[in-house]
């Protein structure tokens, strides 16, 4: 599992896969939304929360397809599906993996590219903190859209149509626990949620996930 | 007989040649009741019940926009039983009619949305508000286009049933997740439940309700819709049978000749 783990880190370092289009397209999503909008610092301030937590989302979405397509087209797939480790440790894997690779830099950006956006001064360790827990759920939703999709020819438009509604609760709770935390409020009930749904998400979603993958294989 | 005999004579439908035996002896009469209760609940509803008060002859949209948002939460949860019943059981029909679903739900999802949009103009003064129904019902409408993608994008029949049963599984679950996600987010100008209600009918219940007035044509064109329902699904299924029996009828003959 470890060396499954390491190849795939290794892979997306240093084939310039994930790891650096998310984080760069983080950057442009929020460094643009300022000449989009205007430069009123106030207004900024409020939506900060709400941009940070879209480009996040639309980062993890963006590298998704390279999530398991890879690996099927050069069979390393099928060699995973018939090695000793169960499909659902290797799914699970897959998706720690492009956590710690797209999820993990956009949590350590966030507060900086904050800065950029205005972000009041109590909104920093809530934003961290939603995205800390609301990333790994964008991750492993993701790897389930992707083992729906993967054996299909141009299924990126698919897999974003398929995974869009699925986003829909985690990205709620998350910008309304950075959004709240911003503003000063208590962020208690949002925040039990995100976490709750994250939790979940990770619990279950690797079994519907591996279930779907030996489906694709068969 | 007993009531489990009375079950096991249920997945006889699972048959297809059954199926499309009974089916097609039932449609005709499905076909007229469906005619019947629908232009009757229409008729008596768009014509023979009075203006309300305030919302002058707008109110009779009522009469397409609550049974279409009836059966666009039906329609899914009806595929959801016919995914288990396929993921579980494997009996071809069930994942068929699941398919055969998936459109008219996608299409009740978008009458209900636009008709509420051509009220919600004049009620509230605008097309379109980030209400937690009304978001509900659009991320509904999405998983419906999400479905039917991956049944069309997926050349293997087996496969697809597979994936968009399991599908439907994860999705149900989210979708019920993001409804109460989105009453936490907004609250909303949409009114709560206010017909289906025994209690509101019967006058015991006294909290807002839909009058009596226009309650029985509603509930009449409700009956009417979910008929219709009913007939398009066994209709639809009865040709994906059918264009499932030619492709197999194909493939026989390019291996015998």
């Amino acid at each position: 599992m470890i060396a499954l783990l390491k190849r795939d880190l290794v892979l997306a370092l240093r084939a310039g896969g994930g790891f650096g289009l998310g984080l760069a397209f983080f950057l442009i999503v929020t460094v643009l939304v300022p000449f989009s909008v205007g430069p009123q610092s106030a207004l900024l301030g409020t939506i900060a929360p709400g941009v940070l937590w879209l480009g996040a989302l639309l980062a993890c979405l963006l590298s998704l397809d390279r999530l398991l397509a890879l690996d099927w087209e050069d069979g390393t797939l099928d060699l995973l599906a018939t090695a000793p480790l169960p499909l659902e440790s290797v799914v699970t894997i897959k998706a720690l993996a492009h956590w710690l690779a797209t999820g993990l830099p956009l949590v350590l950006a966030a507060p900086v590219l904050g800065v950029l956006l205005n972000l009041p001064g109590p909104g920093f360790l809530w934003m961290v903190i939603s995205l800390a827990l609301g990333t790994p759920a964008l991750s492993v939703i993701g790897t389930f859209g992707a083992a729906l999709t993967v054996g299909l020819k141009r299924g990126g438009l698919l897999l974003s149509l398929l995974v869009l509604p699925l986003y829909v609760p985690t990205l709620i709770y998350g910008a309304e626990v950075a959004r709240r935390g911003a503003e000063g409020m208590t962020v208690a009930t949002p925040l039990m949620m995100l976490a709750g749904i994250s939790a979940a998400v990770i619990a279950l979603l690797p079994f519907a996930s591996a279930a779907v993958l030996r489906v694709n294989l068969r | 007989m007993s009531i489990s005999t009375r079950l096991n004579a249920l997945w006889e439908y699972a048959n297809p040649r059954k199926f499309l035996a009974t089916t097609e002896r039932v449609l005709p009469v499905l076909w007229l009741l469906t005619a019947v209760t629908l232009i009757g609940g229409l008729v008596w509803g768009f014509f023979f019940t009075p203006d309300d008060y305030r919302q002058g002859s707008t109110v009779k949209i009522i009469y397409i926009h609550v049974p279409s948002a009836f059966l666009a939460t039906s329609a899914w949860f009806m595929m959801l039983i016919t995914s288990l019943v396929w993921l579980i059981r494997r009996h071809h029909v069930s994942a068929l009619a699941s398919r055969a679903a998936a459109p008219i739900g996608a299409v009740m999802t978008l009458i209900a949305l636009v008709t509420g949009a051509i009220w919600g103009q004049p009620m509230w003064g605008t097309w379109w508000e980030w209400d937690p129904r009304l978001t509900s019902f659009l991320v509904l409408f999405l998983f419906y286009l999400g479905y039917m993608a991956l049944w069309e994008a997926i050349e293997d029949p087996d496969t697809a049933a597979d994936l968009t049963s399991v599908l439907c599984l994860v999705g149900s679950v989210f979708a019920v997740l993001s409804r109460y996600a989105v009453y936490f987010w907004n609250q909303g100008l949409h009114q709560g439940a206010s017909v289906l209600r025994a209690g509101a009918v019967a006058g015991t219940d006294t909290t807002e309700k839909v009058s009596n007035v226009y309650a029985y044509p509603l509930l009449l064109s409700m009956a009417g819709f979910f008929l219709l329902f009913v007939a398009l699904v066994f209709y639809r299924t009865g040709t994906e049978i059918r264009a499932r029996r030619i492709k197999a009828l194909l493939a026989r003959e390019r291996v015998n000749g």
